[in-house]
């Protein structure tokens, strides 16, 4: 059948069963939204600004097993989504964007709207593709799914010329790939993981640390089984959050600069720690030499060789998908039932650390405290929600205070750090799972990143409650300023806020401001409960002086945190 | 310590610039870089040379393999291999520096390849260090330009780099 390269475009986001494509139209991809328009598969939604394509179909991809798939124009379309893809990229989330770029004959001549999409966005793509014929876009966009999906997930960008677009060919969609440069090892080395297992038979003070390739994996079930089997200590790193339940009683808590205090002393004096789909990122182990100064045995499974001894040299490295691993893994440690015993003396340390109660802060009738409205809004929802959040102080109450039982389940910017990435990510979130409470916890500097979306929220009616944590402050920017800047609060204070109520109001939502602690619980009911089917905007004034703890200083050992307690 | 990396990629667009573009964002050392396709035209071969401690030289090879367009990774360096960089210099060569200049290069193996009344353009081909004795070995005032391409290099023996 011979098509146009805008069919042919159309055509593969079918055969990939695209649901949803997050986009923005613009001259250079004109001829794909007219194919877009005379079909009925793919549904597109119209963001409002490019960055929030990106995230949402981000957000669309975190919370399924999906890829997530966006659509820009050329030059100012295409550098709208860098934030976006570079997100995406940090965080390993499989995506697909497919951008225009002005025709062929103007590629290098400085032509309205022309930019090197490609070039700029090389640094922070899995991989990207200029299809320079029409012959090539079915294979290339079979390529694109493929390389974001397998191995280490990540974007994958397809630039295409307009008159490419246009241009008419034969229309075949490839049914596999083969790429001889790209061969993802998945099963992990056999004699490694026999040594893996013989170091857990022998450890005395084990640690499980398991980050977001547990969640990519789809192996939260396998290190949950293997976990109990052992017995042992499990903590997550921000990005992996839900795949080990934060209700069972082997949970010690996430790790890191905002880690517990149970989390972060047993990561630093085990023995024996099996690291899973994680990486000893500096937010989570702060200075290597500290860390490597206490003597421990490592294995660490990862997908991706270049993580494994980047930051911190590894002794027992397994190569391979986490999922994989953990089943051969747990085979010969459930043929070997290893005893519990060993580790007692051990558990007695760590239940020593969480006498610490680390987490406790003070209560207040007087303001609301940050803590408080996450606490009620994890009773509120029943710990069932979906959670999206922006970047800063309160993604860190919403990692401490929602405990997640279930993977996919928490959606934030751990990498980049994106603020705006929430309310765009809520979207594709709340696409993917219609009758589930989606909620964004943010706060007043990073809604207003994005908030422009609260009208895409209303062209397609959804629900979202956005939990506001308003301290009038850029949170995090002034805790670091109160600690390490001498109070000088430069530029972090937030004047000339807006009245979120009445802005979501005028979006056609609801919006309901909240300044007593008293009130809290009623106002989150309203919003999750009575207006379960309305987007409600709820903007908490909280304590504007709250800090989150414990607090690891940047480039500090783990160990040296700061405590509530201690001020 | 000073390492060769030799390579193979698909011959494509983009490649070389997603190789340098590595280099650059993750602050490796590139001390040079050739690259030319092979006897397979989809295919083509790049020799770099770097430098770095153990640590650096294992992530700059993990991080390579992972580019998906880079098909195989091998540090010459690691174990026997040759290696051979050209280059061509321009000297002035009047009174009787034209003698001297002309001795030298036999002396290093190397040839004229290119003369007037006052200059040459002598062609050298070694290890980097040969061509870097021989700048050393002439009157640094007599050279006009140095063209060097950069080092190649192949494993000795059985070590072959193919898909």
């Amino acid at each position: 059948m011979v098509l146009t390269g805008a069919e042919i475009v159309v055509r593969c986001l079918q055969e990939e069963k695209v649901e949803y494509l997050f986009g923005y139209p613009g001259g250079a991809v004109l001829f794909i939204y007219d194919e877009l328009f005379k079909q009925d598969k793919v549904r597109h939604v119209l963001v409002r600004h490019e960055q929030a394509a990106v995230h949402a179909a981000d957000g669309y991809a975190r919370s399924t097993e999906s890829v997530g798939v966006a659509l820009v124009t050329s030059g100012p379309g295409a550098t709208n989504a860098v934030t976006g893809i570079a997100t995406a990229y940090m965080d390993s989330i499989p995506l697909v964007i497919i951008s225009g770029q002005v025709p062929t004959p103007a590629i290098g001549l400085d032509a309205f709207q022309e930019v090197d999409t490609v070039g700029i966005t090389r640094p922070c793509v899995k991989h990207n593709f200029l299809v320079k014929d029409v012959k090539d876009i079915a294979a290339t966009i079979k390529k694109a799914f493929y390389i974001a999906k397998t191995g280490r997930p990540g974007p994958v960008l397809v630039d295409i010329p307009k008159d490419i677009t246009a241009h008419k060919c034969e229309f075949v969609y490839p049914e596999s790939v083969s790429l001889r440069s790209y061969n993802p090892v998945v099963k992990g080395h056999h004699g490694q993981i026999k040594k893996a297992a013989q170091l857990l038979f022998e450890a005395k003070r084990p640690m499980i640390y398991a980050g977001g390739g547990v969640v990519l994996s789809n192996a939260s079930e396998q290190l949950t089984k293997l976990a109990r089997a052992l017995g042992f200590p499990v903590t997550n790193t921000l990005m992996g959050l839900g795949s080990y339940p934060a209700s069972d009683k082997q949970f010690v808590g996430m790790l890191g600069m905002h880690g517990t205090y149970e989390a972060n002393m047993s990561m630093h004096y085990c023995d024996v720690l099996l690291a899973v789909g994680a990486r000893f990122d500096d937010r989570v182990i702060g200075d290597p030499k500290h860390f490597q100064a206490e003597p421990r045995k490592i294995i660490h499974i990862d997908i991706d060789p270049s993580s494994i001894s980047k930051r911190v040299k590894v002794d027992v490295p397994i190569v391979g998908d986490v999922k994989e691993v953990l089943e051969e893994l747990a085979r010969l440690i459930e043929a070997e039932k290893p005893n519990p015993e060993n580790a007692s003396a051990w558990w007695r340390q760590i239940n020593e650390w969480r006498g610490k109660q680390c987490m406790l802060y003070k209560g207040s009738d007087e303001v609301i405290k940050p803590q408080f409205v996450v606490q009620k809004m994890w009773e509120v929802t029943g710990g069932d929600a979906f959670v999206a959040t922006d970047v800063g102080q309160h993604q860190m109450w919403a990692a401490q205070y929602y405990g997640f039982d279930k993977p996919r389940r928490w959606v934030t910017s751990g990498g980049l750090g994106t603020m705006g990435f929430g309310l765009p990510a809520a979207m594709g979130i709340q696409l993917a799972h219609p009758d589930k409470p989606v909620a964004v916890v943010t706060g007043e500097g990073s809604i207003q990143m994005c908030i422009q979306e609260l009208s895409t929220c209303k062209q397609y009616r959804l629900p979202i409650k956005v939990v506001s944590l308003n301290n009038r402050y850029l949170g995090m920017v002034r805790q670091w300023q109160e600690f390490f800047h001498g109070n000088r609060y430069s530029e972090s204070y937030m004047d000339s806020l807006p009245d979120f109520a009445k802005i979501a109001e005028a979006y056609g939502h609801r919006g309901i401001q909240v300044t007593k602690p008293s009130d809290v619980e009623g106002a989150l009911r309203e919003a999750f409960i009575t207006h379960k089917n309305d987007l409600v905007f709820l903007d908490f004034q909280v304590d504007s002086t709250e800090n989150v703890y414990p607090m690891v200083q940047g480039g500090k050992g783990l160990t040296e945190m700061i405590l509530a307690e201690d001020l | 310590m000073r390492h060769v990396i030799s390579l193979l990629l698909e011959n494509e667009s983009g490649a070389l610039s997603r190789v340098s573009g590595l280099f650059s964002a993750r602050g490796y050392n590139i001390e040079s870089l050739t690259v030319a396709p092979t006897e397979d035209a989809s295919m083509s071969r790049m020799t770099i040379v770097t430098s770095g401690s153990d640590e650096v030289i294992e992530q700059i090879t993990k991080q390579l393999n992972k580019l998906i367009e880079v098909v195989k990774v091998v540090d010459l360096s690691e174990a026997a291999y040759i290696e051979r960089e050209l280059m061509l210099i321009k000297v002035r060569a009047v009174a009787k520096d034209r003698e001297e200049l002309k001795r030298m290069a036999d002396i290093f193996r190397g040839r004229v390849v290119d003369v007037t009344d006052s200059t040459y353009v002598i062609e050298l081909t070694g290890t980097q260090d040969k061509l870097d004795s021989f700048i050393n070995a002439i009157d640094r005032a007599l050279i006009l330009e140095t063209v060097r391409s950069g080092v190649t290099g192949v494993g000795r023996g059985d070590r072959i780099l193919k898909v």
